[in-house]
């Protein structure tokens, strides 16, 4: 649906981004991260058609941006960082206004607009002076005008920045449910929101793609995704790792920080699927009469990764 | 480009005309001053004339001032409050909205000109005034209007501050105003080649504004008005453009 070819953006002689490829499809909520200033907004820019790539190419479907710009702008709903909006404009006399210029006219326009307000829970606010409104509102209206014209593309910049955490769960659960039938680019920097909404991920740094893939392969390149914490209950120590290093395929055993009687421990392996050793540890522990309050596999830390990936020093990975 | 795209804008505009002050100050300045130099600087009543040529000789003056007041914020805030953004993403040209906001900003000065109806009323109650020459004298004054918005479209394209925007374009139309007059061409007469003070000379709207005044309608002095607006809209819409190229 989207496609970014060999995309770099200059500005002067900076480079804002380079040789980006990527792709997004009906289905995918695609999840834009990186660090400030690595060029998410950039990127964005250019697939919304505000500013035009220096080199590369963005197809919307089938339409080439560059040659029919108007075409692919019509296919695309965008919420700018910031959500922008004429604050001399009431909300609903804005919504009437982004209807007109998406080409709605009539009891269509109508229609359409009351359909928004409802769906971005606008109702309270329709009449009111958008600079009058609180910044959970502003926002809301600025996304309600990027999806007002149902569009097949959403690109949203930054789409929970500033909300409340039920305003944040709201715009989640909207962005979720339109992911199934849409094309959707979000950027953000809240890595939570990557595991709660995306189910692809793209890395940048620099300008430059680090990694593609899903949330779930980002976090697996945690340095303890996939190792085994056990926790058990007054045991020593040195008898517990006699134990369990001798467990078949048990690289390491190291301790982590505890208290209160309770002795914890990661265990590194070389398996491929964590499940068959959790048993046998299990099967050991159980051998061994240990009262074990803990077996859980690490899943990996995204902060850790991204941490790793864009070279900044990592922060209390566990 | 598409007329309707550019109506919507223009009316758009429009609306936020209606509810910010600037548009009634505009309105009542215009109408106050316009009266206030006529009556008591020009002497209108003294002059034993009926006809408004005292009225509209201060007409490009007063727009000198009032017009890139009108116009300063027409890019400028779009810039400043990042709505430029919203509107450059939507299927829209850039010359729609640019004509867009201009033809709104116009309506405001067409608005203002529309009310100094009492004046027409006065001279005809007081004498037989040639309605030909009041007629050119408001296509006249528009189109100077006109000229001067659209100066000031193009300096609020090319900065985020009204304050820049509005003392460039004032900086401009005092040039377009001045540059036939004497001591400015006397200025270049003893150096610049006799081309560049010919084109310097035949930049400015008096001798239109003039001729328009005094009932005689040019398809010069109409190409004039048409082509500096034209021009200027032109380089707003460039500016626009190479600000979004980086």
């Amino acid at each position: 649906m989207v496609k970014i070819d060999r995309l770099s953006k200059y500005f002067g002689a900076k480079k804002a981004v380079s040789e980006l490829s990527f792709s997004v499809n009906v289905g995918d909520v695609l999840g834009f991260i990186g660090p400030n200033g690595a060029g998410k907004s950039t990127t964005m820019r250019v697939i919304t058609g505000f500013i035009p790539a220096s080199t590369g190419s963005v197809f919307i479907g089938d339409v080439n941006l560059d040659e029919n710009p108007l075409a692919a702008k019509s296919r695309i709903g965008y919420l700018p960082e910031n959500a922008p909006l004429y604050s001399n404009k009431s909300v609903s006399e804005f919504l009437h206004f982004i209807a007109s210029v998406r080409g709605f006219s009539g009891s269509d326009r109508r229609r359409r607009v009351g359909e928004v307000i409802e769906r971005c829970f606008l109702q309270p606010v329709r009449n009111q002076l958008i600079d009058t409104l609180s910044k959970g509102y502003k926002h809301r209206t600025c996304f309600a005008q990027a999806i007002l014209h149902d569009p097949e593309i959403l690109v949203l910049d930054e789409p929970t920045d500033g909300l409340d955490p039920n305003q944040k769960r709201e715009i989640r659960r909207l962005i979720r449910e339109m992911g199934e039938k849409k094309a959707i680019i979000l950027s953000t920097h809240i890595l939570e929101e990557v595991e709660a909404v995306t189910n692809k991920v793209l890395l940048i740094s620099d300008g430059e793609k680090v990694f593609e893939g899903t949330p779930e392969k980002l976090k697996r390149l945690s340095e303890h995704a996939g190792s085994i914490v056990l926790s058990v209950l007054d045991q020593e120590k040195s008898s517990v790792f006699a134990v369990i290093e001798k467990v078949k395929g048990v690289d390491k055993v190291e301790s982590l920080p505890s208290a209160g009687g309770v002795l914890r421990v990661r265990i590194s392996h070389s398996e491929k699927g964590p499940e068959k050793l959790s048993q046998d540890i299990m099967r050991a522990a159980g051998k061994e009469k240990w009262r074990v309050s803990e077996l859980k596999v690490q899943e990996g830390n995204l902060e850790e990764v991204f941490a790793k990936l864009t070279n900044s020093p990592t922060r209390g990975a566990a | 480009m598409k007329i309707r795209n550019i109506a919507i804008i223009k009316l758009s505009e429009a609306k936020g005309y209606l509810v910010s002050p600037a548009a009634y100050v505009f309105v009542i300045i215009f109408l106050v001053l316009s009266g206030f130099f006529t009556f008591m600087v020009s002497n209108f009543f003294q002059a034993g004339e009926a006809s408004l040529r005292s009225f509209f000789w201060w007409h490009p003056l007063l727009y000198l001032v009032l017009v890139p007041a009108v116009g300063m914020h027409l890019w400028a805030d779009e810039r400043r409050m990042g709505t430029v953004e919203l509107l450059f993403t939507m299927p829209l040209t850039v010359f729609e909205t640019v004509l867009g906001k201009f033809a709104a900003a116009w309506m405001v000065v067409a608005v203002a000109l529309a009310m100094t109806f009492p004046m027409v009323i006065t001279v005809y109650k007081l004498g037989s005034p040639d309605t030909g020459m009041i007629v050119c004298g408001y296509i006249g004054s528009f189109l100077v209007a006109g000229t001067y918005l659209a100066v000031a479209s193009f300096t609020s394209s090319i900065t985020r501050s009204q304050v820049v925007s509005f003392i460039v374009s004032v900086l401009i139309c005092l040039f377009l105003f001045l540059a036939g007059w004497p001591p400015v061409t006397g200025m270049l007469v003893n150096w610049a080649p006799v081309q560049v003070v010919n084109t310097v000379a035949n930049c400015s709207v008096m001798p239109h504004f003039n001729n328009m005044q005094r009932g005689i309608i040019d398809l010069r002095d109409i190409m004039y008005f048409a082509s500096m607006t034209t021009f200027f809209l032109f380089c707003t819409g460039i500016v626009l453009k190479n600000h979004r190229m980086g």
